[in-house]
């Protein structure tokens, strides 16, 4: 990205508005020239984001209610002016707990991908770049957890850790450590070939030296995208332990847990206690996987050719 | 063949380490978090003396050590053994079970290719149109849905609002399984048994969950076949046959997309295992009575072998789809040798 520009469009809209929102439509529009719809859907993507962000961190200026105040309304209030989303069997506002939900549900995912990633990231280097019986048994060991259900695992670990954030942040955690160690794992190995490492070996870099300096840089870019779409997977994987009731403790509010507490209503035709939580969920995630899409593209030139 | 039989005794084999690595990790996991099945039977507050005599039923006194490689021995003679909490062998517990999970991934998979293969090859013939642009939208769309809030919603509309389909169970409280139950895949049980009623009934029970599953998984297909079909129209044959006059829609539907079939067919088996996951959720909201259901049922009861019985199966599962993926392969293929 063309960070000079950028910072001189932001500069000029400072001083004139006018001449600012000029620059950054020629700036987005030439983008637009180069990149297509992916970069529409990038941009779609990273506001979507912006927006629950900014719903989880500073959640009343959207809304005035307690997401725990069973006093907010009538009990199953469908929607209405005062309570957007409606209210819950306990009378919370649904539309709050949506706004403080949202803390919940991107605080595990993120945690959860920063953690499988701090570790899958790592042991698929070394793998990738020691090799021998080190590399194979550990390349065992991950494929056996690829290849298995990820979601299963997440519920035999979150049902004997017991509900809590922590613990559901390690139940969605280990089962994409795999992820990332086989994708590192692979980069490692092609760039392990590549002329500029063997220049490298041949001017005696140390080991280290051509892992961090050489191998790293270039396996992190495709991490980037993967870390991306992780989230938006981690996001549905955090629901679905909630909406099993495998998640959290009630006082916190969370988007799984009201939708398992809506299903109960179903029946009665209670639409807005499931339609909102798995809306915002859906929302969440799709940003995600937006964001991890236009940026596959944009950081891909070979697929710029198609 | 020869070779293909070599293959297969090899697929078999490398099952064996990732079962082995997967029961070690249940294993341990279970037995070092806390909450065990003597005080999930039991309660809290149930006397000493009980509680140790309970143990020693289930061999729980032993060290950890001696019980894992006690069941590993079972494991290895074929033996899932037996229910901690109901006096029951595992294998039956799971015999009614297991097909119900079976049936609903099956019938899903078959929406999902119907839903994805046609949306994903017509998109590609209108490439860059408003149309390709939708699908592609419903695509990416459909990825992020929640599989269990699609069913819910499902259930809503039909069997709430419009109260056309049910929304729970494998089939109504008026049809007798016992009259036609014999594999316990109820479709191919009521067909055998002729029972038209009965098979009306199933089919309209598992139409709405294996929908629900069909229809999520259906994005990853759509895209896979558009870029798929992307490469394979632009192949010299596609223009040749295009240059002979032969019609577009024959051209995109007979000629390119049968040879756009068969990464599709490698990601089908890469794909049943979120299938399977998937159907976890989806019998959770359908109170769908399969595994994914039982091995939720007793988590919470700490049924250890259960729990390892039913992930061991779903490890089957998962190994035998894709190695029946691969030898599909072949046969479809003739360029693939093993």
């Amino acid at each position: 990205m063309d960070r000079k520009s950028n910072t001189g469009a932001a500069a000029e809209a400072a001083f004139s508005p006018a001449a600012g929102m000029g620059r950054l439509f020629r700036w987005l529009s030439e983008k637009n020239k180069r990149y297509g719809a992916e970069w529409w859907i990038m941009i779609a993507g990273i506001l979507i984001i912006a927006l629950i962000v900014f719903a989880a961190v500073c959640p009343t200026v959207f809304t005035k209610f307690d997401p725990l105040d069973q006093n907010a309304g009538t009990q199953l209030g469908a929607p209405n002016a005062e309570h957007l989303f409606g209210t819950d069997n306990l009378s919370r506002d649904i539309f709050s707990r949506m706004m403080y939900g949202s803390r919940t549900i991107l605080g595990v995912a993120i945690a959860a991908a920063l953690v499988s990633s701090l570790i899958g990231i790592p042991l698929g280097l070394l793998s990738g770049f020691i090799g021998g019986w080190f590399d194979k048994t550990l390349s065992l060991v991950m494929d056996s957890l690829y290849s298995f259900p990820g979601l299963i695992l997440a519920i035999s670990f979150a049902a004997m850790l017991g509900p809590g954030v922590i613990n559901i942040t390690v139940a969605v955690a280990v089962i994409y450590i795999p992820t990332y160690f086989r994708l590192v794992r692979g980069q490692t190995l092609t760039i392990k070939e590549e002329l500029y490492v063997e220049a490298a070996r041949a001017i005696g870099a140390k080991r280290s030296m051509i892992l961090f300096k050489y191998i790293f840089p270039n396996v992190i870019a495709t991490v980037v995208v993967v870390f991306s779409l992780n989230i938006a997977d981690a996001i549905m994987t955090e629901a679905a332990l909630s909406y099993i009731g495998l998640g959290l403790p009630g006082s916190i509010p969370d988007w799984g847990m009201d939708l398992s507490m809506g299903k109960k209503f179903l029946p009665s035709g209670v639409w807005w206690m499931i339609t909102f939580p798995g809306v915002m969920i859906m929302i969440l995630a799709l940003g995600f996987t937006m964001l991890g899409e236009g940026l596959a593209e944009i950081l891909n030139p070979k697929l710029l050719e198609k | 063949m020869k070779n293909l039989l070599k293959y297969i005794v090899s697929r078999v084999l490398l099952t064996i380490p990732m079962l082995f690595i997967l029961l070690s990790l249940v294993f341990v996991v279970l037995r070092v978090m806390p909450g065990d099945p003597v005080s999930a039977m039991l309660g809290d507050h149930a006397p000493a003396h009980v509680i140790r005599e309970k143990q020693l039923e289930l061999g729980l006194d032993k060290p950890i050590f001696v019980q894992y490689l006690n069941y590993l021995g079972q494991i290895a003679r074929f033996d899932l053994g037996e229910s901690m909490v109901y006096k029951q062998r595992v294998v039956d517990t799971m015999k009614d079970k297991l097909p119900a999970t079976v049936e609903l991934t099956v019938i899903a998979m078959i929406f999902t290719l119907l839903i994805g293969i046609p949306l994903g090859a017509f998109a590609a013939s209108k490439r860059r149109s408003a149309r390709d642009f939708g699908i592609r939208l419903y695509g990416n769309i459909v990825y992020c849905i929640p599989v269990y809030w699609m069913g819910l919603m499902l259930q809503l509309l039909f069997g709430i609002f419009l109260n056309w389909l049910p929304i729970a169970g494998r089939t109504s409280a008026r049809t007798f399984v016992t009259d036609f139950a014999r594999s316990n895949f109820y479709i191919i049980d009521t067909i055998v048994a002729g029972n038209w009623a009965a098979l009306g009934d199933v089919l309209i029970h598992i139409f709405l969950p294996s929908l629900t599953l069909g229809i999520t998984l259906s994005g990853v297909f759509l895209r896979l076949t558009r870029a798929n079909m992307l490469d394979t129209l632009k192949s010299d044959y596609v223009l040749a046959a295009r240059a002979r006059g032969i019609p577009e829609k024959h051209v995109v539907y007979r000629h390119a997309l049968k040879n756009a079939f068969i990464p599709i067919l490698t990601m089908l088996g890469l794909q049943f295992a979120t299938l399977l996951a998937g159907a976890i959720l989806t019998e959770s909201t359908f109170s769908w009575p399969g595994i994914g259901r039982l091995l939720l049922e007793r988590i919470y009861l700490r049924d250890y072998p259960v729990i390892q019985g039913v992930i061991v199966v779903y490890a089957l599962l998962v190994s035998l789809i894709s190695m029946l993926v691969d030898i599909i392969y072949a046969f479809i293929d003739p360029r693939v040798k093993y």
